[in-house]
């Protein structure tokens, strides 16, 4: 058993972003320990563009988004085990990994980051009807193949799901000189952003069906066929409207779940409404010692959000391992209002508060011009304007130290009529 | 009049543009007005891709033009990455192809491999 | 070569019968038609060891039902194959499923089988208390396991394998003649010559059988059952193995851990399938499966679904008894056929059958004196401590772990490309290791278990298939469709 300061589960934009910070705040016994063999995680086979704009002001690819964090975890004294697998944290923060060199290691940490990431949702999570078919494959998993691996998954091929994923690998398949028949969509609208829509399928003429899903695959050794249908106001597929596509193949773009089987296992408290951690302003979890911070806290559309979220926890951690101070145990409880479906954090302790408090949500249709407000006691704290709301775009509200005086108990925020 | 969604950022701001006289609305910036008029006049994607690389860790280094290029190229550069294959190491932003087609765009590596 | 004996099929018939002629001096083949052992009936079905209460006294069924259960017991633990005895619960609301649960343990004493009893409400609150609140009475079996199926199947074959069978996978039988008091069997790619054939061909045993007799003996009516398999977290849902009586909604579905600590749901029963091979899931089904299983609990939650699948049943209509036997028309040709529910049970009980038949029709068994028997590797999530960490100094390999789901090393999956039986698809890994088992179902270990298994079979990647022949998962490469160097 070895001790070390912090320990970070995972190498991936979240976990180097809490690394750097620690280390900016002054932690210098930083272990990030990553189970693949290159840091950076999911970006590495992201190799499109549009990240970024908002972290270094210029749009990079995903590798090169990658990159300059790596560089910048390389200047810390940060030790990065690659090819490394966590198998337990515990609720005493011990962490146990194994590696080919080191065999089983347990490291005992004054604190630790939860940044595992997040995994797709796959064929079984919404139950595809059909045979069992060769040809489906989640996109992040045909993307590894096209990208990293070099290998063509298929050369006819059907998109369920238009988050921007979904819409990023269609004009991905395409390039590469593949038949994209069309994008899928349960709901009404893309969950992907306007942009995607445009210079993924509109520049290649791939048609995007809108309140249609997949209602059965056919093929005996590798997929053969799809069948597509309209769906109802309920999300059910309407009989008669079925439509057939000839194809190999069966892209699933239908959602991301935070990969929280470690935290489980400590005993960390989780929010069903994201399926992470439940954390409070500093990103700390229920244990105190350990935060999260990234798609394993709740899945983001926006990386530069992670790597702002990751500094956050960074900085947390740090002044956790440097300080002695308990901190209260009084908080404020933030819930769902009008058309919000989760909030993260999920508490606040007011006195843990510097200056001012960013809270991330989400919101469970597509508006136009309404208000955010944010309520205490039936008291309108805050209030802003947005003129545009999807649930594919996560939105944010900023509550000062002062707003926050005024508020006991609980917090609301709603989506409002302008 | 066309109607365009500008694709600079995540925005997504609903244009409209006079195709005559080039006059663009709808845009909350500038850059959505410049990408306006280029999408009427000479429409510009960023590229990226992969070339084959050989000796790395990965069978693929990531590529991408090192500014937009007319859109009606993609499907040639494309093919010009085709006949591409490097050797490990390369360092990132290393011009793998330069004026590509002509153009004054380059091809660059994307991560250091 | 001629064989002494020819076993058409490597299901847990085809293999428990190998594995126990492998034990004596005799030259024993297996054929099979597909890509590797336990692809048909025995993959997939509710991989249940049934205690035996169920079939009707006096068939061969009950018969080695009884004898199967019993031997699961000592054979899965020498074996290393994952056995759980969690015993089972046929649960009742009313008097009319009390009388019913009645007659099964009075069937149940009458065949023999162990440690039954009827317990009352308060009983089953005790050691199931996410059952519905309606459920009064149930027939406790405590001799009913859990066990991997594909798992068992591969044991006995590789164990037959190591022991001198020759498996031929990939051959399915086109042809049988008999000359000279001698089966000539023409497959797809190879001619064999055998003294006596077995017929363990499951949904295909019909025709095997008239293949030979050249008479339609008997007819196989496939019964498809569709499932639904949940995360581990919902596992713990039920502590043992939960039948229903039959109800409004039809035969009654079962909710059970499986072996692996997943929760398994189903199966329904659809007839009038076309093809014997439709393995398909159909939404009616799914929503038949989620009503009637909500009848025994209403607290399941499908949202945490990681996979559907469906396997055929090879029944044989209007009669509840197994066709096994020699022939009586063609001296050497065996049956085993219409082997349904509880096959799985019986599997090890095949082997024993098949013996003294053949000893009967005059075959000679001598036992070998150099009988070897190795178990399965154990699976690292099993492993303590010290025992991973002996296993990496061995064998740096397994510090790398390919499947995070399921804990799976690639010192395993490694292990599983060359021991007996060597498959080059993802789902024979999964069937060997249980990576991609997991909730994220190979999305993430796909394309390194695909990497390995090129790499140690020095294969294309066009050449590995997902499952079955032609289940290609890589169509060409990138750039061209030229292989890089």
């Amino acid at each position: 058993m070895s001790k070390h300061d912090l320990v970070i589960v995972g190498g991936g934009p979240a976990g180097l972003s809490a690394a750097y910070e620690a280390y900016k705040e002054g932690i210098r016994d930083i272990v990030i320990i990553e189970r693949d063999s290159f840091l950076g995680g999911i970006l590495n086979q992201c190799i499109h563009n549009g990240f970024g704009l908002h972290r270094f002001k210029e749009e990079l690819t995903g590798p090169e988004y990658a990159s300059r964090y790596i560089d910048m975890v390389k200047t810390t004294s940060a030790i990065i085990k690659s090819d490394s697998m966590v198998l337990h944290v515990t609720d005493n923060k011990e962490v146990h990994y194994v590696n080919k060199d080191e065999g089983y290691q347990i490291i005992e940490a004054k604190a630790v980051i939860l940044a595992m990431g997040c995994r797709e949702r796959t064929r079984g999570a919404i139950s595809i009807p059909g045979t069992r078919a060769s040809g489906v494959f989640t996109a992040g998993a045909c993307q590894k193949y096209v990208n990293m691996d070099g290998y063509l998954v298929g050369k006819r091929i059907v998109i369920l799901g238009s988050g921007d994923i979904g819409l990023i690998m269609a004009r991905r398949m395409t390039l590469e000189g593949c038949k994209v028949l069309a994008v899928v969509e349960l709901m009404p609208y893309s969950n992907g952003l306007n942009r995607n829509v445009v210079q993924c399928l509109n520049d290649f003429n791939i048609p995007l069906y809108l309140s249609h899903t997949v209602t059965d695959l056919i093929g005996k050794n590798r997929v053969e066929k799809v069948i597509v249908s309209k769906v109802d106001e309920n999300r059910k597929p309407i009989k008669g409207t079925e439509m057939e596509f000839e194809c190999d193949t069966l892209l699933l773009s239908v959602g991301l779940i935070p990969e929280n089987e470690l935290s489980k296992e400590a005993g960390v408290e989780l929010d069903r409404r994201t399926n992470g951690p439940v954390v409070y302003e500093n990103m700390e979890t229920s244990i105190p010692g350990i935060f999260a911070c990234g798609n394993v806290l709740h899945v983001h559309d926006l990386v530069d959000n992670v790597s702002l979220e990751a500094s956050k926890a960074g900085k947390s951690a740090a002044k956790y391992i440097l300080s002695k101070k308990e901190l209260s145990n009084d908080y404020i409880n933030l819930v769902n209002g009008n058309e919000v479906s989760y909030t993260c954090p999920q508490k606040i302790r007011k006195d843990n508060v510097d200056d001012v408090i960013e809270v991330f949500f989400r919101v469970r249709s597509v508006m136009k011009n309404k208000r955010i407000l944010v309520k205490s006691n039936g008291e309108v704290i805050s209030k802003v304007m947005r003129l545009h709301l999807a649930p594919g775009e996560m939105e944010s509200v900023k509550i000062t130290k002062e707003q926050l005086s005024t508020c006991s108990d609980t917090i609301e925020i709603s989506v409002e009529e302008d | 009049m066309k109607k365009l969604i500008c694709i600079t950022c995540p925005r997504g701001c609903h244009l409209e543009i006079d195709e005559e006289t080039l006059d663009v609305k709808g845009n909350a910036c500038p850059r959505g007005k410049e990408y306006g008029i280029n999408e009427i006049t000479n429409p510009k994607r960023t590229i990226t891709s992969t070339v084959k690389i050989v000796g790395a860790e990965i069978n693929r280094l990531p590529v991408k033009t090192d500014k937009p290029i007319a859109k009606s190229l993609m499907f040639d550069v494309m093919k010009e990455l085709d006949k591409i294959c490097v050797s490990h190491p390369i360092t990132r932003g290393t011009v793998i192809i330069s004026n590509v087609l002509g153009s004054d765009v380059n091809i660059i590596a994307c991560r250091d491999l | 070569m001629k064989y002494d004996v020819l076993i058409i099929g490597a299901g847990i018939v085809g293999s428990s019968i190998a594995f126990e002629l492998s034990k004596y001096n005799l030259k024993v083949a297996v054929v099979e038609k597909e890509n590797d052992v336990s692809l048909g009936t025995t993959k997939a079905n509710s991989g249940i060891v049934h205690a035996g209460y169920d079939p009707r006294p006096g068939t061969i069924m009950t018969r080695l039902n009884v004898l199967g259960n019993k031997m699961y017991e000592e054979l899965a633990p020498k074996l290393n194959v994952h056995y759980k005895k969690i015993g089972s619960l046929v649960i009742g609301r009313n008097d009319k499923d009390k009388a019913l649960i009645e007659e099964l343990y009075r069937r149940g004493i009458e065949n023999g089988v162990p440690e039954l009893s009827i317990i009352d409400k308060d009983e089953i609150k005790k050691i199931e208390p996410n059952l519905n609140e309606d459920i009064t009475v149930a027939l406790l079996a405590k001799s009913a396991a859990v066990v991997s199926p594909w798992e068992m199947c591969l044991a006995l074959m590789e164990n037959a394998v190591r022991n001198g069978v020759k498996l031929h996978l990939n051959n399915e039988v086109k042809e049988i003649k008999k000359e000279n008091d001698c089966f000539i069997i023409k497959t797809d790619k190879n001619t064999f010559e055998s003294q006596y054939v077995i017929n363990a061909a499951g949904l295909y045993s019909d025709k095997i059988n008239s293949l030979v007799t050249g008479r339609d003996d008997f007819s196989i009516v496939p019964i498809k059952g569709e499932y639904y398999l949940l995360d581990k977290g919902q596992g713990k849902t039920v502590n043992h193995v939960i039948f229903q009586t039959p109800n409004e909604l039809g035969k009654g579905v079962l909710v059970s851990q499986t072996v692996h600590g997943n929760l398994i749901v189903g199966p329904n029963a659809s007839f009038d399938l076309k093809d014997k091979n439709d393995v398909s899931v159909t939404q009616e089904a799914l929503d038949y499966i989620r009503k009637a299983s909500a009848l025994s609990c209403s607290n399941i939650n499908f949202r945490d679904n990681i996979r559907n699948f469906s396997g055929v049943r090879a029944t044989i209509s209007k009669f509840d008894d197994f066709i096994i036997g020699e022939s009586d028309s063609v001296k050497g040709f065996i049956n085993f056929a219409g082997i349904k529910s509880p096959g799985l049970t019986c599997g090890p009980a095949f082997g024993i059958e098949a013996k003294e038949i053949l000893e009967k029709s005059g075959l000679v068994f001598t036992k070998k004196d150099d009988f070897i028997l190795v178990p399965l590797p154990k699976f690292f999530n099993e492993m303590s401590k010290e025992e991973i960490d002996m296993k990496i100094k061995e064998n740096p390999l397994y510090g790398r772990i390919i499947c995070r789901c399921e804990t799976v090393s690639e010192g395993q999956i490694v292990d599983a490309l060359h021991r007996p039986i060597v498959v080059p698809s993802i789902d024979a890994i999964k069937r060997r290791t249980n990576a991609g088992m997991g909730r994220c179902q190979g999305g993430f270990c796909g394309p390194k278990v695909l990497e390995i298994i090129k790499r140690e079979l020095n294969l294309e990647p066009t050449e590995i298939m997902q499952d079955k022949e032609g289940s290609n998962i890589v169509l060409n490469y990138t750039k061209g469709g030229v292989k890089d160097e």
